[in-house]
């Protein structure tokens, strides 16, 4: 493991013991992500994909296995804040403002309230949301509120985004414009992302490389190395080599069964 | 023209807009339902008061209801009685009274026994709402408290408060406390009851993301409690704070009622059934009425004020 390795999982099994008997919501997994790349996990639900990015983010324990975060148990990189974590929802506080939403990490780190105040208005900025820092979230899209939690995961300048399926309750246009910024805020800050998605143009479009995962139990089936450039934009999701990944991928999908009754 | 064709509905005649603003509003349905309560009640004096030796011998439907809304101590008082009574105790009854050791509250105005009880109501209900949100706060984070203190909070509520508030009172009397924190004591026992279970839902009503979002920051116990489930709370808080300050008020009246009547609302109603008063029965009711719904209105007030500065939705 060099130093430029971000995340390190080796024969990683997790187990949740339910009424119904044991589900294996994880088998066996191996994966290194480097640092500085754009990693999205794809798969039918069930698959394990959400949870093996609990499991880095430390709010799920492995039944069996090894997995590192920056060098770090995941606890101890938890206890370091080491990482953002953008969830499905927004998970605005409604009582904040949208200033006061980003620097609530910052709060609880205890930066003072100058600091607090510069570090919320630069990656408000980043999000392209400089006007909304006194609104309330209520009275945003759900666009914008999702874009105010990825500022506030980004406030604290951690050097790994964990987002778990952050477009997957807004409309398709508002996930395309989201994406297109997405990759541009990649491309200016270099963090390494581990990206939750069920949408294939979506994991083909952002990642760097595609981990394809498969249900009952969860594993990976496929990795796929994907670049399309820095300066991509929506336009090459018709191009022959954008349509020549996305159908890996399919291919890697049908073959872990997710298609099947 | 379009725009004409389009806005000629919104174009009605005046009258007709004030009566479309006032059926939507609530002017007019809480009017119609005072209204109906007032014929009912008037009707009900003459059938509820007839066997009175006053009306026996008076014949003629006019002149039996003539009677039966001016009786002076009638089962049932007519609602202009209760109105004259409430008016001659409260304004025309002087509220000072001059004694050998300087003024004195007047015993024998109303707005006396209104503050006496308001001042138990509120000393009750700010000790029944610490409580309760101490309560609240141990059961929350404290495992082992709710399961332990949750069933004897519950089954506090189940001891009809008639029976213990004699016991309270004798109890402290004993031990030399009189006066006002009996009374507040027995209002505290009534009033925390609803904060505490308002708080507990409000303490825990944050939804398993936004805990984890703080886990991901790794934050202490106390600032998940100060950031997370103290706002979230807010507005549970004001929905049991109304219901409290009313049963505040209900515990401040049964506490008066065991002292043997000497001052308070309760003392008035207890002294106005010794002496068959009905109509002084009847306004000290209303003057209940009248303080619960005032202090109900200053709850809500205080709701609004605070759930406008946190950024609610209106």
């Amino acid at each position: 493991m060099s130093a430029q390795t971000a995340i390190d999982i080796r024969n990683l099994s997790l187990t949740f013991q339910t009424g119904d008997g044991p589900v294996y919501a994880l088998a066996d997994a191996n994966l290194t992500i480097a640092k500085g790349e754009f990693v999205s996990f794809i798969g039918p639900s069930g698959c394990g994909k959400t949870t093996l990015l609990r499991v880095i983010a430390d709010l799920e324990q492995p039944t069996s296995g090894s997995i590192t975060v920056n060098g770090l148990a995941p606890h101890e990189a938890r206890l370091k804040r080491q990482y953002g974590y953008v969830f499905q929802a927004p998970a605005l506080y409604p009582w904040r403002t949208v200033e006061a939403n980003v620097m609530l990490p910052l709060e609880v780190f205890g930066l003072p309230k100058a600091e607090r105040r510069v570090r919320a208005r630069k990656h408000l900025d980043m999000v392209r949301l400089s006007g909304f820092a006194k609104k309330y979230p209520w009275q945003l899209s759900g666009g914008m509120q999702q874009r105010v939690s990825i500022a506030r995961a980004l406030s604290f300048e951690p050097e790994l985004l964990l987002m778990d399926e952050p477009f997957g309750a807004l409309d398709e246009i508002v996930r395309d414009q989201l994406n297109e910024q997405l990759v541009k805020l990649w491309n200016e800050t270099r963090k390494t992302v581990v990206f939750v998605t069920h949408s294939i143009p979506e994991a083909v479009f952002l990642s760097s490389r595609i981990v394809v995962m498969s249900p009952r139990p969860g594993r990976i089936i496929d990795v796929i190395d994907c670049d399309f450039g820095a300066e991509r934009t929506l336009d090459i999701r018709e191009s022959p080599e954008f349509l020549k990944v996305a159908h890996r991928v399919r291919e890697g999908l049908r073959a872990g069964h997710s298609y099947d009754d | 023209m379009t725009s004409v064709a389009l806005g000629s509905p919104r174009e009605a005649s005046a009258s007709h807009r004030t009566w479309d603003g006032l059926r939507r509003g609530r002017l007019v349905p809480v009017l119609t339902l005072t209204a109906i309560v007032l014929a009912v009640w008037y009707l009900a004096c003459l059938p509820m008061n007839r066997d009175l030796p006053q009306l026996a011998r008076v014949e003629g439907f006019a002149n039996r209801y003539e009677v039966a809304w001016s009786l002076e101590r009638p089962v049932l008082p007519a609602p202009h009685q209760i109105i004259g009574e409430l008016y001659a105790s409260t304004i025309g009854t002087r509220l000072l009274r001059e004694t050998a050791g300087g003024l004195v509250l007047n015993p024998r105005n109303l707005l006396t026994h209104a503050w006496v009880t308001i001042s138990a109501t509120l000393a009750g209900f700010v000790i029944g709402v610490l409580l309760g949100i101490a309560l609240a706060v141990a059961v929350v984070h404290v495992n082992a408290l709710r399961r332990s203190l949750m069933p004897w909070i519950v089954a506090s509520q189940s001891i009809p408060i008639l029976a213990i508030a004699p016991i309270i009172i004798v109890a402290l009397g004993s031990i030399g406390i009189v006066g006002l924190l009996p009374k507040a004591v027995i209002s505290a026992y009534l009033s925390f009851f609803p904060v505490t279970i308002g708080m507990v839902k409000g303490l825990t009503s944050p939804d398993a993301m936004l805990l984890d979002l703080m886990r991901t920051y790794n934050a202490s116990a106390t600032q998940i409690f100060a950031k997370l489930r103290r706002p979230a709370a807010v507005p549970l808080l004001f929905a049991s704070l109304k219901v409290s300050i009313s049963i505040s008020l209900v515990g401040a009246i049964v506490g008066e009622l065991p002292t043997g009547a000497q001052a308070g609302i309760g003392a008035r109603l207890l002294s106005g059934s010794y002496y068959g008063q009905t109509v002084q029965i009847w306004s000290a009711l209303v003057m209940a009425a009248l303080l619960a719904a005032l202090l109900v209105a200053l709850i809500t007030l205080a709701e609004r004020l605070t759930l406008k500065a946190m950024g609610t939705r209106p």
